[in-house]
């Protein structure tokens, strides 16, 4: 964690001990690579409560199922003029999808930019099988491929794409992710580099990671998008959030998954 | 933890200030002399702000004896007990109109009475600053009252 002390550090080093306190958990950790801003990298599984967790870790009760399932089923249903399924194209999804989770967003040549997962399905969903495309956050069908796609990493460590274009794309989520917004002027860094492991009223800070999206959240009563999370933070920050799956998003997405190298995909997760 | 959940919602969701004008405050040497109303704050509406969600909604940060009556008191601030004895009002005035200009600009605490170099501030919110003036001076009444 790093935290900095202004002039007042020696009134403030008190209670700051008492902050810290909460470090003393016993938390799995990945390490960090070299000049990584972080110096552990932790799943936000570890900052929730043993009852949370209990959820997670028991597929049955894991209220995410449901969408997965439905993922599942829509993978080799037909679908648009073409008559094609992603079935059709990419075969038994546990070969083809696998990987996918722990490495997108990746870079499209044709498209000239970064692309989710998200937007891959789109775009195969507009391209290959000329059907409606689904909306972003909240469409069960989008949020129900997404987790059945990243679920086939579950478990594998989130490499990088390193090559230049990406490189590029990371600089500018790394922009968005240090850059004070909304009328309380915070930033991401704010909350989840700077005080992760301390409460903020009722809530313990994680790292923000992303390795478990889509995710079960108990607050939403329902499965979100990790696009829909980010807007949730800047809306709590009184920020007018950038739009899902627009430019800014999408490379905050990319530059979160530098973040979380090496951390295992989790989807579907479940978090309060 | 259902109950949790839902007043996490909560969190920073406090209300705005009114439309009142704002006025300029300026920080010098990490006070602000005079009261922003004119007049002295009343420590016990200044409570309300301190723990009020829609509010200043301190305690979401600031752990505080005075409000063990309080469940979930947050931990990323420093603890306010005794913080009367730290501070003269000036300072604590300062502190709460703009704490970047007395701790530096790394500092997580909000400013609550500032409206200028913010970045996409919601639209509900542009042009206001979280607390009024009037709040301002409440809470820095309350804080008075936090010896030990
Ligand atoms: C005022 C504090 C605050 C700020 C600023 C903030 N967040 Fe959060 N964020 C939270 C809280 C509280 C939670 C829920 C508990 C947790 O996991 O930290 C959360 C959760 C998350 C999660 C879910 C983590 C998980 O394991 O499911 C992600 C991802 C996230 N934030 C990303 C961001 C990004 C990106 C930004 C900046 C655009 C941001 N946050 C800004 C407070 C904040
Ligand atoms: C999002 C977190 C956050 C909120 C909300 C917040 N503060 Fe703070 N506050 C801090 C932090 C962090 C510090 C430590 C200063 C630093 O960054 O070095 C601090 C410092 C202070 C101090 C100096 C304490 C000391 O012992 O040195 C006072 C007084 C204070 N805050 C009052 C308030 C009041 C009053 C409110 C509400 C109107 C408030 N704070 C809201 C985070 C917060």
């Amino acid at each position: 964690m790093m935290k900095i002390f202004g002039k007042v550090a020696a009134i403030v080093a008190g209670s700051a001990l008492v902050a810290t306190a909460a470090f003393a958990e016993d938390r799995k950790s990945y390490p960090a690579p070299k000049d990584h801003p972080l110096s552990e990298i932790i799943s936000g599984y570890e900052f929730r409560t043993p009852e949370t967790r209990a959820l997670q870790d028991d597929d049955f009760e894991n209220p995410a199922y449901i969408l997965l399932d439905l993922g599942a089923e829509l993978w080799s249903t037909a679908d648009g003029a073409a008559g094609k399924s992603c079935a059709s194209c990419h075969g038994d999804a546990a070969e083809s999808m696998k990987g996918i989770g722990a490495s997108f967003p990746k870079w499209s040549k044709e498209r000239n930019k970064a692309i989710t997962v998200e937007q891959q399905i789109n775009i195969c969903r507009e391209e290959q099988m000329q059907a409606d495309t689904w909306k972003w956050t909240k469409d069960p069908n989008m949020l129900g491929m997404t987790i059945f796609v990243k679920n086939q990493s579950r478990g594998m460590p989130i490499v990088l794409d390193n090559s230049p274009e990406m490189e590029t794309v990371r600089k500018l989520g790394e922009e968005v992710y240090y850059t004070r917004y909304g009328q309380l002027d915070m930033s991401c860094a704010n909350c989840h580099e700077d005080y992760y492991g301390n409460y903020i009223r009722a809530d313990m800070l994680s790292q923000g990671q992303i390795n478990g999206f889509p995710t079960y959240r108990l607050k939403w009563n329902g499965v979100g998008s990790t696009h829909r999370r980010f807007k949730g933070c800047m809306k709590n920050i009184r920020a007018n959030p950038f739009k899902p799956q627009g430019e800014e998003f999408t490379a905050l997405e990319a530059y979160m998954m530098y973040r979380a190298v090496g951390l295992p995909i989790e989807t579907p997760s479940v978090r309060n | 933890m259902r109950f949790a959940a839902l007043v996490l919602s909560g969190v920073f969701m406090a209300s705005v200030a009114s439309a009142e004008e704002i006025k300029k405050v300026e920080i010098v040497d990490g006070a602000v002399q005079a009261s922003l109303t004119g007049k002295p704050g009343d420590a016990v509406a200044g409570a309300k702000v301190f723990k009020g969600r829609r509010a200043g909604n301190c305690l979401a940060c600031h752990g505080n004896k005075d409000m063990s009556g309080e469940q979930f008191h947050g931990e990323t601030g420093p603890i306010m007990d005794g913080v009367a004895d730290r501070y003269s009002t000036e300072q604590l005035r300062a502190i709460v109109v703009n704490s970047k200009k007395v701790f530096g600009d790394h500092t997580l605490m909000p400013a609550f009475y500032e409206v200028d170099r913010l970045s996409r501030v919601a639209k509900k919110f542009e042009g206001k600053t979280v607390l009024s003036a009037q709040q301002v001076e409440d809470v820095v009444a309350y804080l008075l009252t936090l010896k030990e």
